[in-house]
């Protein structure tokens, strides 16, 4: 396999782990918008270990992983006392703290990042995605997906129903702290570096957008999400000195600037994002439509019948 | 004496975050919707402004028919319009599609979300058009300062200062004493009783957008004229600044915003001068943090704002 499809492998990889990761406390109802500040608290978890202590990756990752969701089950209690705009406002500013913790860090490297000895091939985390994928369609179909979707829809009633609302979604969320937990220790070992520039409040947004835009319904949106934000700028990569020409043309944009290509990306993630919350709310992939495509049209019945017009 | 210069600098920069934070808690506090496109359009009035005083804006659609150059404070004037458009412009994509159709956790989070889109797009064309590059704002000479008992006060930074409060005092009047502001305050407290009594939501919900626009172009160009440099990236900083400053002073209080953002701009200026200007986001972030969990109503915030559903 050629080094171009392995790098584009790997970074699939990682954007579905923390497609997951995002994915899990939203399916309860919580709006998580700090993704990158867990994310850097496991690469930058892994990457101390293996350049301080010389660990191997089988000891790293697993720690990153504890280390995130101990982290996540720590903060979730008082930020799961704040509700709507406050929680995702939380949930950022708690992403902000631990960038500038680590800014001023000297044991981390501060400004200069941290670079990571122990390196891995591709086949690591496509194997973690793989298992992330199983482990979370698995969730999704047993009693505990079942009431975070109940606790997500109503969670007024799905408390008097005698489930415990709080521990559920707390339940999600260091789940998805470790997976989160998980991708940035993959990330620090693919990519040999992690510098804190890199896990900044656009890497949070992108993550959510994109969950949003493959839909939280099913465990098949956060897939095809992070899917199709990978592989548009390969795409783009055909379709942009096209679209260049045209927009010089269109709006008469003096040429010779430096804007980076992935400015693009971001502009035609934009345009979805806003279509898509016009049209279609619920994100591309719907339960409705997973059903039909398995030809259960009883599921179909009872779905609309279930959803009020 | 360091200190005191410090301490009025910090209030100099706290007024811009007062503007940004004004029109971030004007549209949670009567929308509950929490407008992540501020910060561009932040952005988007400093770029225009510069852009429209050195090149000139080529018109749409129509190559070769340029706008400008055109001196300062023209550019001023059509960057400020700009962004108020713009705002109207992001009000007919965002709040006008909210459909609470199942009512679920997340569905009042669909405009939040647009906005986010908004914020790519708008960020990204700038930098597409004019490239990722600070730039030198030419506007009038931003050193011009007079000196009382031996602390610097920069003449612009004063004059904003004045302007900001002059406009956060008439916005204050508008909503207490106005028809609009009395509509306005109605949709806050409960939009269907204001429905019911006769106040047109489609088309108060605009004006708040406006209003938007126009604290944002304003805050923008002050800062442009301030500090003499403009970038794609100006927005990020300010933006964040001032939801902290928002959350601290109360979401859905003016007063409130105007106070946090003050105290964000003296916690900044202060942070520095102590401990470097490393520390400055822990200091904001952790400020806003604990505020968030110890008392999420901020300082002058009310309970029920950023639960109830429009």
């Amino acid at each position: 396999m050629s080094g171009y499809w392995s790098g584009i492998l790997t970074i699939l990889s990682i954007n579905i782990i923390m497609a997951y990761a995002i994915f899990l406390p939203v399916a309860t109802g919580q709006l998580n918008l700090g993704g990158a500040g867990f994310q850097a608290v496991g690469a930058y978890g892994a990457a101390f270990l293996s350049s301080k202590y010389g660990l191997s990756v089988w000891e790293t990752i697993p720690f990153a992983m504890a280390l995130t969701a101990l982290v996540s089950f720590l903060i979730a209690f008082p930020l799961l006392r704040t509700k709507g705009v406050y929680l995702v406002l939380a949930t950022f500013a708690f992403a902000e703290v631990v960038g500038g913790a680590i800014l001023n860090s000297t044991m981390l490297g501060g400004p200069m990042g941290l670079s990571v000895p122990a390196f891995v091939e591709y086949q690591v985390p496509v194997l973690g995605a793989l298992l992330v994928t199983i482990f979370i369609f698995y969730l999704m179909a047993t009693r505990f997906g079942l009431v975070m979707r109940a606790a997500h829809d109503d969670d007024v009633v799905t408390d008097l129903m005698g489930v415990n609302v709080r521990g559920i979604r707390v339940a999600a969320f260091t789940i998805g702290g470790a997976l989160a937990g998980l991708a940035g220790a993959l990330y620090a070992h693919s990519f040999s570096f992690v510098e804190i520039q890199g896990f900044n409040a656009s890497l949070s947004i992108y993550v959510l957008l994109y969950v949003l835009l493959g839909g939280t319904q099913t465990a098949w949106g956060p897939l095809a999400g992070a899917l199709f934000f990978t592989m548009l700028p390969e795409a783009l990569r055909v379709a942009l000195p096209a679209l260049k020409g045209w927009m010089g043309l269109a709006m008469g944009f003096q040429g010779a600037r430096t804007a980076p290509d992935e400015s693009w990306r971001f502009v035609i993630l934009g345009i979805l994002t806003v279509l898509m919350m016009m049209f279609r709310s619920e994100g591309l992939i719907t339960r409705v439509m997973v059903e039909k495509l398995r030809f259960r049209h009883h599921a179909v019945r009872l779905a609309r019948v279930d959803a009020p017009a | 004496m360091l200190f005191l210069q410090q301490v009025s600098n910090g209030i100099m920069l706290g007024s811009v975050y007062v503007t940004v934070a004004v029109a971030f808690t004007l549209t949670i506090g009567v929308l509950n919707f929490l407008n992540f496109t501020i910060p561009t359009l932040f952005m988007l009035a400093g770029m225009l402004a510069w852009a429209l005083s050195t090149w000139g804006v080529p018109t749409w659609g129509v190559p070769f028919v340029h706008i400008g150059p055109m001196p300062w404070q023209a550019a001023l004037l059509f960057a400020v319009a700009a962004t108020v458009v713009a705002s109207l412009l992001v009000e007919r994509f965002t709040f006008r599609f909210l459909k609470t159709r199942y009512g679920d956790a997340t569905e009042h989070a669909i405009p939040l979300v647009s906005s986010l889109g908004f914020l790519l797009i708008i960020e990204n064309l700038v930098r597409i058009g004019y490239g990722t590059d600070t730039q030198r704002f030419p506007g009038p000479q931003a050193d011009m300062s007079v000196n009382i008992g031996g602390i610097f006060l920069r003449v612009p930074q004063l004059v904003s200062l004045v302007i900001v409060l002059g406009i956060v005092a008439g916005l204050n009047w508008i909503l207490r004493h106005s028809r609009i502001g009395r509509g306005l305050r109605a949709i806050a407290e409960n939009p269907d009783a204001a429905n019911i009594l006769g106040v047109q939501a489609n088309k108060l919900v605009p004006v708040v957008f406006m209003l938007t626009g126009l604290l944002c172009g304003l805050a923008g160009v002050l800062f442009a004229i301030n500090y003499g440099e403009v970038s794609p990236q100006m927005g990020d900083d300010i933006g964040s600044k001032a939801i902290a400053g928002m959350v601290l002073g109360g979401l859905g209080s003016i007063w409130g915003a105007v106070i946090g953002g003050l105290i964000i701009g003296l916690t900044e200026m202060l942070t520095i001068h102590f401990f470097g200007a490393d520390t400055v986001q822990v200091a904001v972030w952790g400020l806003l943090l604990l505020t968030l969990f110890l008392r999420p109503q901020g300082l002058f915030g009310h309970h029920s704002i950023g639960k109830g559903k429009l």
